[in-house]
C-alpha cells in the first residue's frame, strides 16, 4: 500500500507551496552552499507558523474537511497505535458482518475494554470493504451484542466514531435500518459498565449517535458532530448545495461548539496540522484522554452509570 | 383548472365567498375530488382509494380518545439556543408555526381513556415544521411518558415527521437517546409503550422512539423509513422497488406488527391495551 506522503486541502495551498519549495530546495541543496540550509529552515518555519495561524482559526467548514481527510488516522489505526491486544469479534449473530463497524476485545493501558467503532477504510479496496464507515443494520446488531457481551463480563465500553452516516440503501432499509440504530442507542444507555464515546473523525447523525450515547463523550478537536451533513443541511433548508459552509457554521458542528452547548464533555487536542500529520501523538493524546474518564467512571456503580447516562441526555433541551 | 372550478366559475350565482376553498378536497393519491366534509366524516381517508389522509393533533385526539379527555400542556424548552437561520430566523419559522397551529409545537400529548382504558396518548403534527424533532418535542415525548408512568397507564404514540430539527442542530439529535431514556423508563414501570406509525415517518425519529413499542402498528400506506427516498435514489442510481418505505412494506419485512385501518384503529388499541394490562405482582 502506497500511501501520498502529504495530502493538501484546499485551504492549505500557501503552506503546500512553501512545503513545495522546501523540497525543492531540499533536492539540490545537496552538496551546495550553507546559506540555502539557512534559506531551508527560514521557509520551514514559516510553513509550520502559517499551519499553526491556519489550525488556530480554522472555521467549522474547513474542520469538516480536517475531520474527513483522507490520510486521517481511522479506527484501525487507533487499534494498533492506542490500544493493545486487540481480539477481533465478528457477526450479528442474525444476518450477517459489517465491517462499517469494527469491535472486539483490546486493552488500554493494559485494562480490558470493549472497543467498538466505525471503520472508513484508507483506499479503494478497503474503502469498498468498510462500506466507507455507513453501517448497515447488521453492523449496529453487531455493535449491540457486543455492548451486551460488554455489560455481561464488567469490561468498559469504548466506541471511536467516525461515520458520515448510516447507510442510505434499500437493503439497509429492508432489514430495518431505522429499528437497529434505535435498539443501539437503546443498548449504549442500557449499558451497566462505564462507556465513553470519543468523535475521531466524522459524527454523522443517527449512524453516529447509535455507538455514543455513553457516560462521557469526547471529540478530537478537528473533528465534527452533526445532525445531518452540512452539504445535506445546505440542500434542504437553502434549497442549493452551495450553502455548505454556512450550514456548518449556522449548525455548531466543532467539538469547541459542542463542548459550549455542554453535548459532549471533553475536547482531545491533536497536532499541529491536524490528526493526520502526527497520528502517533493523536493516538496517545485520545489514549490518555479515553483512559482518565475510564478512571473517573470506575468509581461509580452500575446504578450510577446508569442514571449518570441517563441524567445526561435528559438534561440536553430541559429547562 | 380542473373541470369542477370551471363549472364552479360559470355559475353566476356561485361567487367565491360561497364557496370556500376547502369545501372539496382532491385525494392526493387517486385525484378524486371528495366532498371535504364527507372525508372528514370518514375519518380523513378516501372512500375511493382507501388514502389515510393526513390529520392534526386535535384531530387526532377526537378520533381515538373518549369524550372528555384533557390535552397536556407542551414544556418549555430553550428557544433558539444556536440562533440558527437559514434562509429564515428559526425563530420567525417557530412564530409562523405556532400562528396557524393550535399547539405551541409538533408534538402534544392529551391524557384520557380509549373505550375505557387510561392511556396518554402523543401525536406528532406533520402541520408543524413537518413534524420534526427538536428539543420541544423530546421534551414532550418525555413528559408525556413521565405522566403515563404517575397515572400507570400505557403511552401511545403517533408519529409523524420528516426527522429531526435541523435548526437546532446537535441539540435535535440529541433528543433520539433523550426519548429512549423515556422509553426505557416506561419499560422499568411495566406499562406499555405503542407505536402508531402515521405518514410520514422518516430520519431520526423513526431512528429512536418510533421503532421501540412493545407494539408497532402503521396506518396504511404510510411512509415510514430511515433514510429519505432521494438520498437513497442518489446513492445506489437504481429503481426503488413499488410500495418502498411504505407501511406494507415494512410489514413484509418484518418492521411492524400490523398495519390497521384508521377505522378500526381506536378498537385495536383498546384491544391492545387490555392484553397489555399492568399485572401487579403477586
Amino acid at each position: 500500500m502506497s500511501k501520498p506522503m502529504k495530502s493538501y486541502l484546499d485551504f492549505e495551498k500557501p503552506i503546500a507551496e512553501l512545503d513545495a519549495r522546501v523540497e525543492e530546495l531540499r533536492t539540490t541543496a545537496s552538496g551546495s552552499e550553507l546559506d540555502i540550509e539557512a534559506e531551508i529552515a527560514k521557509l520551514a518555519a514559516k510553513s509550520e507558523a502559517m499551519l499553526a495561524t491556519t489550525y488556530g482559526k480554522l472555521t467549522p467548514w474547513q474542520k469538516t474537511q480536517v475531520a474527513r481527510h483522507p490520510l486521517r488516522p481511522h479506527f484501525v489505526d487507533y487499534v494498533a497505535m492506542a490500544f493493545t491486544d486487540f481480539v477481533p469479534l465478528g457477526g450479528d449473530r442474525l444476518y450477517g458482518e459489517d465491517a462499517a463497524i469494527l469491535g472486539g476485545f483490546a486493552r488500554l493501558d493494559g485494562k480490558r475494554v470493549m472497543l467498538i467503532g466505525h471503520e472508513k477504510g484508507h483506499d479503494t479496496a478497503s474503502r469498498i470493504k468498510h462500506n466507507f464507515g455507513m453501517a448497515k443494520p447488521e453492523g449496529y446488531r453487531k455493535a449491540i451484542r457486543l455492548m451486551e457481551l460488554a455489560s455481561k463480563f464488567g469490561l468498559p465500553v469504548v466506541t471511536l466514531v467516525d461515520t458520515a452516516g448510516a447507510f442510505p440503501g434499500i437493503e439497509a432499509e429492508e432489514r430495518g435500518q431505522a429499528e437497529a440504530i434505535a435498539r443501539s442507542t437503546e443498548a449504549c444507555l442500557a449499558l451497566k459498565v462505564p462507556m465513553v464515546a470519543a468523535i475521531v473523525g466524522e459524527g454523522g447523525s443517527g449512524g453516529a449517535i447509535a455507538i455514543a450515547a455513553a457516560n462521557k463523550v469526547l471529540m478530537l478537536e478537528h473533528s465534527v458532530y452533526s445532525v445531518i451533513s452540512p452539504e445535506g443541511a445546505s440542500s434542504i433548508l437553502w434549497r442549493t448545495p452551495e450553502k455548505a459552509a454556512d450550514a456548518a457554521t449556522a449548525m455548531k458542528v466543532t467539538a469547541q461548539d459542542l463542548l459550549d452547548l455542554k453535548v459532549i464533555d471533553g475536547v482531545v487536542s491533536e497536532p499541529l496540522g491536524g490528526a493526520h500529520r502526527n497520528p502517533e501523538q493523536t493516538a496517545a493524546n485520545l489514549a490518555k484522554a479515553i483512559g482518565s474518564e475510564l478512571a473517573k467512571l470506575a468509581k461509580l456503580d452500575s446504578a450510577a452509570l446508569l442514571r449518570q447516562r441517563e441524567d445526561r441526555f435528559l438534561a440536553i433541551g430541559s429547562l | 383548472m380542473s373541470w369542477l372550478s370551471k363549472v364552479r366559475n360559470s355559475l353566476s350565482s356561485l361567487n367565491k365567498r360561497d364557496t370556500p376553498d376547502n369545501l372539496w378536497i382532491k385525494c392526493p393519491s387517486c385525484g378524486e375530488m371528495l366532498f371535504a366534509q364527507e372525508f372528514e366524516a370518514n375519518l380523513s381517508v378516501c372512500p375511493r382509494c382507501e388514502h389515510h389522509g393526513r390529520i392534526t393533533a386535535k384531530t387526532r385526539f377526537e378520533q381515538l380518545l373518549d369524550a372528555g379527555f384533557n390535552v397536556l400542556p407542551t414544556p418549555e424548552v430553550p428557544e433558539n439556543p444556536l440562533n440558527f437561520r437559514d434562509t429564515k430566523k428559526y425563530t420567525d419559522r417557530l412564530k409562523a408555526a405556532r400562528a396557524s397551529n393550535p399547539y405551541p409545537d409538533a408534538l402534544t400529548n392529551a391524557f384520557g381513556t380509549i373505550e375505557g382504558a387510561k392511556a396518554v396518548l402523543g401525536v406528532q403534527d406533520f402541520k408543524f415544521m413537518g413534524g420534526s424533532m427538536g428539543m420541544a418535542v423530546g421534551e414532550a415525548f418525555v413528559a408525556g411518558v413521565e405522566k403515563a408512568i404517575a397515572e400507570k397507564c400505557g403511552y401511545i404514540i403517533c408519529t409523524a415527521a420528516g426527522g429531526a430539527r435541523m435548526q437546532e442542530g446537535i441539540l435535535s439529535l440529541m433528543q433520539m437517546p433523550k426519548t429512549t431514556v423515556a422509553t426505557r423508563r416506561l419499560a422499568a414501570a411495566g406499562l406499555p409503550y405503542i407505536v402508531v406509525l402515521t405518514d410520514p415517518t422518516t430520519g431520526g425519529v423513526t431512528a429512536s422512539y418510533a421503532m421501540l413499542g412493545d407494539v408497532q402498528i402503521a396506518e396504511p400506506g404510510a411512509l415510514i423509513g430511515f433514510a429519505g427516498q432521494r438520498v437513497i435514489q442518489d446513492t445506489i442510481r437504481e429503481k426503488l422497488p413499488d410500495g418502498f418505505q411504505r407501511a406494507e412494506y415494512l410489514h413484509d419485512h418484518g418492521m411492524v406488527d400490523m398495519v390497521v385501518h384508521r377505522k378500526d384503529l381506536k378498537a385495536t388499541l383498546a384491544q391492545l391495551l387490555g392484553y397489555l394490562e399492568r399485572k401487579e405482582a403477586k
